[in-house]
């Protein structure tokens, strides 16, 4: 490799010389076949990413709003030098056979990666970038609305606004269960667990606690109190899961854990579908054993229309919007255009998942 | 001593009830439905004590109907929309309302409704039930607008609008604007800055009214106050519904000239069925459920019973309403 203090001092003639043959082989060696690296992007994303991508990168698309099918996800890996991929990609053994030895990165565009076969990454020394932070206001704030609307019933009151049950007003109708004086259990005191804390302070909750593998030196701020998942569950008033998914804690929300929650107790999950058992929450609520649920994630997405889920009143499901602000959708599909130039180039990524 | 007679215009929650029927002879309209005005004039009739909450008036029709024994009103409720005051004190009856108690729950609700508009919750619904999820319309399917460095506008910071600026604090509002008739010392807690009405509407990006109902404000929010907004601009009223001219909303609405607003209060209550506003996407409207928690309705049903109970016995009230 050159390194300019060969050059150094030297007459401007072998200076100039330098600088024209090491741009030359640069454009070689950034392109092993005289051409740029071959980026494929799995959706139609915000622009952000590929204005960042496209100077650098020769760029194939499956420019839809819909997944691209796998079939031809496998096609199009073939060759490849980077992956620009969604949550809804399923990054795989096959896809990375099918992908080949000169597949250099991998950048998702999400923060969870439970759709990505890490260890075959890490054995293949595929790094992969992800983009944390860049979501976490825009799904906090999400979460925190869509408890709200879940405690406060907002779904079925607007409805009763259209349907006539508005009329017969009584000082006890639609009664909703408020945050004061109430008991927040995080599971996951992350990024977005910590967010979502400090936006329910102020609505007068008495106590934080959070379950998870250590403690969280963010729990100082909000006064989080680390306990186990049991004693959480049995003296929360809200429970939240705001935890990565992982292969321990597929379908952690299960009749088990439902038994343990209060009958008042409203549960919230804006993290994956795969953390609840979605027949034993169907059960909770049908039978009141939990008060309410409130999710934005669910297995699978999209939720079939006819899932008895959603003839429950006291059930409120969103269509995975947690990140859906034109800010955070930017910035992720940008922050992932970098993850990959960046490794392209020689860098670092800036968000790379250990 | 016998016990005093009151007419309730509607039974509040047992705990209140209790206190009330405790002391008194009750009369009271006990169906589910909002009481009739031929039955709260007839109701009132040679009563000591009226206890009520909003729509049901209590005008000088209402205190001439129950005649001069009338010693004490109360109302569940901090609204005093429907009661005539000014003839209230003119004829000595005392009147009780229940600030504080419902504080929490209504500013809580302002949020959710904010939230549930400016993260198009009902549409998000609606698309899981119908399909619409799956078969997205554009690529930033469903992005709403983000509180983050936005700036809102409170109209009226009292106790409801201050609680609900603290409570948007911590989701990254980077300017927090109030108006109304007076200065409050308590803007600098959220260091939120006096403004204009007029400056308001120009520099919000959230407009939130939680201002209590007086002759001059009556339709303040009508054609002039919506083009003044921006076009990015979020309208929400959960204070009461005659603040807003409903056709100008309607319009504003409809033709782009803000972007969404959300209500829980509107004229009339309940809102008929076939109402345009019900078929605009940008628009999302709940049932006055302000206050609706167990914990504040107990709360002011015990406020509102005290308050009743008092007057009746020439004390001074837990809570009269302002002089």
């Amino acid at each position: 490799m050159f390194t300019t203090s060969v050059i150094r001092g030297s007459p401007k003639l072998t200076r100039d010389l330098y600088v024209l043959i090491s741009r030359s082989l640069f454009q070689k060696s950034s392109s092993m076949s005289s051409q740029k690296p071959k980026v494929y992007v799995t959706r139609r994303v915000p622009q952000d990413g590929l204005e960042i991508l496209r100077p650098h990168c020769e760029i194939t698309q499956w420019d839809s709003e819909k997944p691209v099918p796998r079939d031809e996800l496998i096609r199009q890996v073939a060759g490849k030098d980077a992956l620009f991929c969604l949550l809804t990609d399923k990054i795989d053994v096959d896809v990375l056979n099918a992908a080949g030895s000169q597949l250099k990165c991998i950048g998702t565009m999400s923060v969870g990666y439970d759709h990505i076969d890490m260890a075959e990454c890490r054995a293949r020394n595929i790094p992969v970038g992800f983009t944390p932070d860049v979501l976490t206001n825009a799904t906090a704030e999400l979460t925190v609305g869509l408890l709200l609307a879940t405690s406060r019933r907002l779904m079925e009151a607007s409805q009763s606004v259209r349907d006539g049950g508005w009329g017969t007003w009584d000082p006890c109708w639609m009664l909703g269960h408020g945050l004061d004086g109430s008991t927040v259990g995080i599971v996951g005191l992350g990024r977005i667990g910590v967010a979502v804390a400090r936006r329910l302070a102020p609505f007068g909750v008495s106590r934080f606690l959070y379950s998870g593998h250590s403690p969280k030196d963010e729990a100082k701020e909000v006064g989080a109190e680390l306990v186990d998942f049991d004693t959480l569950l049995g003296s929360s008033d809200f429970v939240l899961g705001c935890c990565a998914l992982t292969k321990e804690n597929q379908g952690l929300f299960n009749k088990e854990t439902f038994s343990k929650m209060k009958s008042s107790a409203i549960f919230v999950n804006t993290s994956r579908g795969g953390l609840v058992n979605q027949q034993d929450l169907y059960d909770a609520l049908v039978s009141n054993q939990i008060a309410a649920a409130g999710v934005d994630v669910t297995s699978p997405e999209p939720l079939p229309t006819d899932s008895p889920l959603l003839t429950l009143t006291n059930c409120v499901v969103l269509p995975h919007i947690g990140s859906a602000t034109e800010k955070a959708r930017g910035a992720m599909s940008a922050l992932t255009g970098k993850n990959i130039l960046s490794f392209l180039q020689g860098d670092k990524m800036p968000c790379q998942i250990k | 001593m016998s016990k005093p007679l009151v007419f309730v215009s509607r039974v509040p929650p047992p705990r209140g009830m209790g206190m009330i029927e405790e002391v008194c002879t009750v009369r009271a309209m006990r169906e589910d439905r909002f009481i009739r005005r031929e039955e709260m004039l007839e109701g009132v009739v040679g009563v000591e004590g009226i206890f009520c909450h909003p729509p049901d008036k209590v005008d000088k029709a209402v205190l001439d109907a129950a005649g001069k024994s009338l010693k004490s009103v109360s109302t569940m409720s901090v609204g005093l929309d429907h009661i005539d005051l000014t003839e209230c004190k003119a004829r000595g009856i005392s009147v009780g309302y229940t600030p504080g108690v419902l504080t929490d729950a209504t500013a809580e609700t302002t949020v959710s409704l904010l939230l549930a508009t400016s993260r198009r919750l009902k549409e998000a619904f609606s698309a899981v039930l119908d399909g619409g999820w799956g078969t997205w319309e554009n690529g930033l399917y469903l992005c709403g607008k983000t509180l983050l460095e936005s700036t809102v506008g409170i109209v009226g910071l009292g106790r409801i609008g201050f609680a609900v600026a603290k409570r948007l604090q911590p989701f990254g509002v980077q300017k927090f604007l109030y108006s109304g008739n007076t200065r409050k010392d308590w803007d600098s807690e959220i260091n939120a800055e006096f403004v204009s009405f007029d400056r308001l509407l120009e520099e919000s990006d959230f407009v939130v009214a939680c201002c209590s109902m007086n002759k001059e404000n009556v339709g303040l929010f009508n054609k002039k106050a919506f083009s003044k907004m921006k076009k990015s601009a979020i309208f929400i009223n959960t204070s009461r519904g005659v603040l807003v001219n409903q056709e100008d909303l309607y319009d504003a609405l409809k033709s782009g000239t803000i972007l969404a607003a959300g209500l829980d209060v509107t004229s009339p209550e309940p809102l008929p069925r076939d109402h345009p506003l019900h078929t605009l996407k940008n628009c999302v409207i709940t049932p006055h459920i302000g206050s609706a928690t167990v914990h504040a309705r107990n709360a002011m049903a015990e406020l509102a019973a005290r308050n009743l109970i008092a007057g009746l016995k020439g004390e001074a009230l837990p809570s009269p309403v302002p002089q």
